[in-house]
């Protein structure tokens, strides 16, 4: 068994602690893990891809054009620029909230609506399921919570090899104590929001 | 999250994390870097934990000084570790060179990052060669979890040679993340002793004659080892037809993509296991060295076949197989295939029918870099100047609507040039360089204007802090870890002593006063040096010291010029419907874009 997440955002979402929750419970699973991330220049604002593979025997931190089994979207316009890091069985989880580029914020280049966005990726493949993370997050109480809807979320996906009780562990073990019951509480929401889908 | 720490137990660690666990299991008692990304975690990592391991560690003021300070720990017998990016080790390069003359007596590491696809530096240069210049034994690891393990055979090499090892990573191996199993940490001395000995340290010529001799003999001795050494196996059943030679990142890509391939996995790669090499391609059909950037494996194996008369073909950049430039992957194993099997993977999915926004990293909302390049931009008009900028934050000027970086080249390069530029051409030269890179490199090429009366204005963009490669301290911030304290050094002071003709401290959040400044500065006929003095938002943000503002647009007085957005451009200003707004989201309240709106239609708000 090999399962591969290409987990896609932008500097500051919380990319990086997303992969470190999701790795370590494929750690806590018992599988072998190999993961790629991007640090530096790149994470100030700029699009950040973080690449996790875990299995039963991995050793490329990097995976094929096209080899992702799980396409992890914080951001839809870096959701669509990444759609080829899947095939046509991949399963793509789309936040819909987007983060607006800085010469986009200054006017100097449009951002497409997301409906476009969405209509344009699901021209391509027939197993996108959206969600209003950060709007959810809310919901559970804070922004910075989106990422616990987006793990929730993919604890919800079809066939994910980690079970939602581990992740949920895993989850509570990487944020802070004060934060805890917001992060549990977007989790389940992200979760059943998937769920919905 | 990861604890470095612990006894015992499996961590899955970032590759810096790795080898800082390393450094703990090898009993090393000194550590020094400057601080360069792909490399710059160990630092960070060090900074926080290196006196709960009765490690030294600090940040030296460049890569010369940190490889000179390890050098004289190992000399003393005290384990000892530099660390820095590829092009790091240019700067430090003229000390190692003769260190290897010399040799040291505790284990010596030199950890160059290289970084192939320049992800985060200005060229990938291969920096194995440095150890065939320098005739230094060299290891590369290939994951997390083995330079960790590496790590502890590297020691002892370095200590049976008696000479500093080259430790060789690259961004995959830094920057991926893997299971790493802890073993028991090492006891070493955490002191030493110099024991004086001019034949070996002082290498005026009478002495360094016989000691080039010496380190010939070392690297004869230093094969022998690479031979033995079981960093250097062949991985499969010796049956194949066709055999890879790899090392480094490269091994994983092969080792999962080539199934049908005996693979010879080089660890201890300078000097290469000659006879093991030549066993290995003995009775193959073919073989395939697969390695990033430079042929540096490739020319020596096909070295290796002539001297033993080994007629078989090897395949790789010089045959045009393998590309040369940029970083493997996957899918670069599938170039492979008119050579040998390459696993099939899925097709992938086309690419969306929809134009998609640009995003490149930019300078963050509220960066004070903004507001000082706001301010020579008005200042200069439409003089023409050449701006000569330098590797950090403010290298992001070089997109618009700044375009403030007109040539780059390494650190404390902009203000050198600067020099050159003032003596040959009529353009006034403007040199940008951050508060930590003028430490690094950045004196020299000023006390050089002033000693060859040079004509141009230096900015020197005072952020306090190390920002681009995460916020390390710098002399200007002062030391404050690992239990010792050091007060900030007067950046003023030190370019006052150097007796400039024009010299001014500005608060680039203050743009008009900035622009007054800057215009003052480039009229001086002479050296003309400006200090923008603002702490890095996320330096603040980080130690919860930001005070929380932020800037609203009063629509009934905006006039929707869009000067705010023309001139700082920030993240946070929002243009939509004709209208200019603040995102709250990201607005810290800095008051840039107030401080440039001609009407006074943006307030800060507490």
């Amino acid at each position: 068994m090999k399962y591969t997440i290409q987990i896609v955002g932008v500097g500051g979402q919380g990319v990086l602690l997303a992969s470190m929750v999701l790795g370590n419970a494929a750690m806590k699973a018992g599988y072998k893990v190999a993961m790629s991330e991007v640090h530096g220049m790149a994470q100030r604002g700029g699009s950040v891809l973080s690449t996790l593979r875990f299995g039963d025997e991995v050793v490329s931190p990097l995976e094929a054009v096209g080899g992702a089994d799980l396409i992890m979207g914080f951001e839809p316009v870096e959701t669509c620029r990444n759609i080829s890091l899947g095939n046509r069985d991949t399963e793509i989880l789309m936040n819909l909230d987007p983060v607006y580029p800085s010469m986009v914020a200054a006017g100097f280049e449009e951002y497409p609506d997301i409906e476009d966005l969405v209509a344009a990726i699901k021209k391509v493949s027939d197993k996108v399921t959206t969600i209003e993370a950060t709007s959810t997050a809310v919901k559970a109480g804070k922004a910075v919570a989106a990422n616990a809807v987006m793990i929730g979320a993919v604890a919800a996906v079809k066939d994910f090899p980690i079970s939602k009780a581990l992740l949920k562990e895993t989850l509570s073990d990487n944020v802070p104590e004060k934060f805890l019951d917001l992060n549990m509480r977007a989790f389940d929401m992200g979760y059943d929001a998937m769920r919905g889908n | 999250m990861a604890n470095i720490l612990a006894n015992h137990g499996k961590e899955l660690l970032l590759g810096n994390e790795a080898i800082v666990r390393g450094l703990i299991e090898a009993g090393v008692k000194f550590a020094s870097t400057y601080p360069g990304t792909p490399s710059s975690e160990i630092g960070n990592n060090l900074e926080d934990i290196a006196d709960k391991t009765g490690m030294y560690f600090e940040f030296s003021t460049n890569e010369k000084v940190a490889l000179e300070a390890s050098a004289a720990a190992a000399s003393s017998g005290v384990r000892s570790f530099v660390f820095m990016k590829h092009v790091g080790l240019n700067v430090a390069a003229d000390p190692l060179m003769t260190l290897a003359y010399a040799g040291v007596k505790g284990g010596m590491l030199v950890l160059s990052a290289d970084d192939p696809s320049c992800h985060s530096s200005q060229n990938e240069q291969d920096n194995r060669y440095y150890s065939l210049l320098s005739l230094l034994p060299m290891m590369e690891p290939s994951t997390p979890a083995e330079a960790k393990d590496m790590m502890k055979e590297a020691y002892e090499i370095s200590e049976t040679l008696e000479l500093p090892l080259i430790f060789r990573t690259t961004t995959r191996v830094n920057h991926a993340r893997g299971i790493v199993e802890y073993q028991e940490p090492k006891n070493t001395p955490a002191r030493g002793m110099f024991e004086k000995d001019p034949a070996k340290y002082v290498n005026i010529p009478a002495f360094s004659k016989p000691n080039r001799v010496r380190l010939l003999g070392k690297n004869r001795k230093a094969k022998e080892l690479s031979e033995m050494s079981a960093l250097n196996f062949m991985d499969g059943d010796g049956k194949a037809k066709t055999g890879v030679i790899t090392s480094g990142v490269s091994y994983t890509y092969v080792k999962e993509y080539l199934p049908n391939v005996d693979i010879l996995k080089l660890g201890f790669t300078n000097p290469l296991p000659e006879t093991k090499i030549a066993d290995f391609i003995r009775g193959k059909e073919k073989i395939i060295v697969v390695e990033e950037l430079e042929p540096y494996l490739e020319d020596q194996v096909l070295r290796i076949c002539g001297q033993n008369g080994l007629g078989v073909p090897v395949y790789g950049k010089r045959t045009g197989h393998l590309p040369r430039e940029w970083e493997f992957s996957p899918d670069v194993m599938k170039g492979l295939n008119v050579l040998t099997e390459v696993r099939d993977t899925p097709v992938p999915l086309p690419g969306v029918d929809i134009k998609l926004p640009a995003r490149p990293p930019t300078l963050c909302a509220g960066c004070p870099h903004r507001g000082i390049y706001a301010a020579t931009k008005k200042a200069v008009g439409r003089d023409d100047v050449i701006y000569c900028s330098d590797i950090g934050c403010y290298t992001l000027g070089v997109q618009p609507p700044f375009n403030t970086a007109d040539f780059i080249v390494c650190m404390g390069g902009g203000a050198g040039a600067a020099g050159g530029f003032s003596e040959t051409t009529d353009q006034k030269p403007i040199a940008f360089l951050g508060d930590s890179t003028f430490f690094h490199s950045g004196i020299p090429p000023l006390v050089s204007a002033k000693f060859n009366n040079h004509k141009f204005t230096m900015v020197i963009l005072d952020n306090r802090t190390t920002a681009m490669t995460g916020h390390q301290p710098n002399p200007g911030t002062g030391r404050h870890f690992g239990g010792r304290n050091t007060e900030p050094m007067d950046i003023e002071a030190i370019v006052r002593s150097i007796g400039p003709d024009f010299i001014e401290v500005v608060d680039p959040y203050d743009v008009s006063s900035a622009v007054d400044v800057m215009k003052r500065a480039i009229a001086c006929d002479g050296v003309s040096v400006v200090i923008s003095k603002r702490p890095c938002p996320l330096e603040l943000k980080k130690h919860k010291q930001l005070e929380p503002k932020v800037c609203t647009v009063d629509q009934s007085k905006c006039i929707q010029c869009f000067t705010c957005l023309k001139m700082i451009a920030c993240p946070a200003l929002i243009k939509k419907d004709g209208k200019v707004d603040t995102d709250p989201s990201q607005c810290i309240g800095c008051g840039m874009c107030a401080s440039v709106c001609p009407k006074k239609a943006i307030e800060v708000k507490k």
